[in-house]
């Protein structure tokens, strides 16, 4: 089972949620902000010693605001695991968490064991526009997240509670903060990931809405030695719509196989 | 009483079975819908009815900026001032406003200005807005820091306009190794600095602040929040230790006068409806998108929204008139309305908008000139 940690990393109130024990995994959330915990996790906790920071400015989390920007924040959890003084760390970002994650390796992969990248945000393709999640309805903004629309069909059924509604806001005011301007995507980055030098591995759902899978080749052609693989039917969100599939990819390739 | 007359200069040949089937008039819907024979019409049009206020009596004649929207063909306003400079003698020219965190070097807003109240001798007024939540979309700009711009942009504009230069500017925001204004303002120490404002508590805090003393513009909104947003402006100023003149306290508003209640009614009605529904009406993720308002504010009005359910209901001349958010009437029942909020607020500045929506020039100028012969008159002094 996990535990819901508070920790204070520099002077920032963070929860983290954890389980297992064993080799680090580090896995850093999207915008919607702290995952409910689900089956993906499950399989990663079993082996590994499985930390689900929520990013600061998320959630419950203390927004400051030296924060600005995916770059800041990367810096933060480069603070964070030399605070947590964690070696041979399995990096996972998912969307916004893979850019942040992405954004770390460039400037310090000392730490680093290995990174995951789930439909990381960051770069670009031209001509291929990202979905915009910020003018899309609320109804909208969950469908598209979704291949199977059985999923959006139960979010969208569950009534939100005023704190929910009040958490999920503050998420969407700090993820607006990172990824309005440039729309979720650092121009330079792709100038820098030559600098990953560890192994590396890109996932994609297929039918990815948001971003569209042709995404995945600027992280393939720019990350040396990176591999990319595409989960069939599954939007923006593989890991809740394909979990299994997902988290044998991953443990699989953290295993060296 | 001061009296502005304002017009958003709305695109009215606009196929509004068309506007449907978009979620907005702003931002996302196609620009083919835009004519440019009859959008040169409609410029003409607007001009000359704001040529015409100042003949009729008016004090100020008022134009502002939006962008990529049928709502008003104005993104870049100063065009516009330029334009009724030219044509006019002795009314003032206010602009309310220039939405200043959409640009990346605020001096350009602040030579321009400098330049129009030259070219008008001094008649210019100068709005400073964020410009509505939409503006964040058109532009791409973070309405995170929408807030921090504004006041950054603010500093820089008035500093560029009163401190010798050159100078260097440093902010958050905008840094400039040389400000040096050439043409300096014509007014001394600045053009007038009006704030329009859908009434948030931060505006108001600011705009009333005893360094600023900036007038405050309540726009398009219900008598009753209008009343209670300029006195909140009012209690902050006595909060701050002063008294605040009527001056400072102005309410933006449209406006339809005909002979009859009933028949101004009849007449005004396309034209209202239209502004509120077809033109204004926007989804709550265009309106607000985060960082907008506050994190607090905008709890609030999300909790207000979802108790009136997520779609925005069809809002009638009825209901506006109701509300007092349209004053539409009878010479005599529109001064009442008037003369009820001054008794209330003790507010001197109206900005009338007295072409609204698909309202054509016709009414717009019979409305205009009786607004100009039977309103305006009971309300001087």
């Amino acid at each position: 089972m996990w535990t819901m940690e508070q920790h204070r990393f520099r002077d920032l109130g963070i929860r983290s949620q954890r389980a297992g024990s064993g080799q680090p995994v580090l896995f850093l959330h999207g915008a919607a902000g702290l995952p409910l915990w689900t089956p993906f996790f499950e399989a990663f906790s079993k082996q590994y010693d499985l930390r689900v920071p929520e990013h600061p400015g998320f959630g419950g989390s203390d927004a400051p605001a030296w924060i600005r920007s995916v770059p800041d924040m990367s810096m933060y959890y480069l603070d964070v695991l030399d605070q947590l003084d964690l070696h041979g760390v399995h990096l996972i970002g998912h969307s916004l968490g893979g850019w942040i994650a992405a954004e770390l390796a460039t400037r310090n992969c000392s730490r680093l064991a290995s990174l995951t990248l789930i439909a990381p945000a960051g770069t670009r393709v031209k001509g291929v526009p990202s979905g915009d999640n910020f003018i899309w309805d609320p109804e909208e903004s969950v469908r598209n997240l979704f291949h199977d629309q059985s999923f959006a069909d139960r979010i969208l059924s569950h009534a939100e509670t005023d704190e929910e509604a009040d958490l999920a806001l503050n998420s969407r005011f700090m993820a607006a903060r990172l990824g309005w301007e440039p729309r979720w995507v650092n121009p330079a980055l792709k100038n820098w990931l030559h600098r990953i030098q560890v192994p590396t591995l890109v996932l994609w759902g297929e039918n990815d809405k948001l971003f569209p899978k042709a995404y995945a080749s600027t992280w393939q052609d720019n990350i040396p030695g990176s591999r990319v693989a595409f989960i069939p039917e599954s939007g923006h969100l593989p890991q809740v719509e394909k979990p299994a599939v997902t988290a044998s990819r991953i443990l699989d390739f953290l295993e060296g196989k | 009483m001061r009296f502005v007359c304002f017009t958003l200069m709305p695109y009215r040949p606009l196929d509004m079975a068309e506007r449907q089937k978009y979620r907005s008039a702003w931002v996302v819907l196609p620009n083919e819908l835009y004519d440019p024979e009859k959008g040169a019409n409609e410029y003409e049009s607007y001009i000359n009815h704001l040529v015409s206020a100042e003949a009729l009596g008016f004090d100020v004649v008022a134009v502002n900026e939006h962008h990529q929207t049928a709502y008003g063909l104005m993104p870049a306003p100063n065009l516009i001032a330029s334009a009724l400079i030219q044509r006019t003698k002795r009314v003032k020219i206010a602009v309310l406003g220039r939405a200043l965190p959409l640009v990346n070097n605020p001096i350009t807003i602040a030579e321009e200005f400098a330049m129009l109240d030259n070219l008008s001798r001094g008649r210019m007024i100068a709005g400073f807005v964020r410009g509505i939540g939409t503006e964040y979309h058109a532009t791409g700009l973070n309405p995170v820091f929408s807030h921090d711009r504004f006041h950054d942009a603010h500093d820089l504009i008035v500093q560029a306009w009163t401190r010798p230069g050159p100078f260097e500017f440093e902010s958050e925001n905008y840094n400039f190794r040389y400000v040096n204004l050439w043409p300096r303002p014509y007014q001394r120490p600045h053009p007038p600095i009006w704030i329009p404002s859908q009434g948030s508590a931060e505006t108001i805090d600011w705009a009333a602040h005893p360094t600023r003393k900036y007038p405050f513009l309540v726009t398009f909104s219900a008598h009753d929040l209008v009343a209670r947003y300029l006195n909140a402006y009012r209690d902050r100023a006595r909060e701050y230790g002063y008294e605040p003149s009527g001056d400072q306290l102005g309410w933006a508003v449209p406006i339809y006068v005909a002979d009859t209640d009933e028949r101004a009614r009849k007449e005004a009605k396309a034209g209202i409806e239209s502004l509120f529904n077809e033109f204004l009406n926007n989804p709550w993720q265009m309106l607000l998108p985060p960082g907008y308002t506050s994190l607090g504010s905008t709890k609030r009005m999300m909790k207000m929204r979802a108790a009136l359910g997520t779609r925005p209901k069809h809002q009638s001349i009825d209901a506006l008139m109701e509300s007092g958010t349209a004053l539409i009437g009878s010479p005599k029942t529109v001064i009442e309305k008037i003369e009820k909020m001054r008794e209330v607020t003790g507010f001197q500045n109206l900005v009338s908008m007295l072409q609204f929506g698909v309202l054509p020039d016709e009414l717009a100028k019979r409305n205009i000139e009786m607004f100009a012969s039977e309103v305006m008159p009971r309300l001087r002094g």
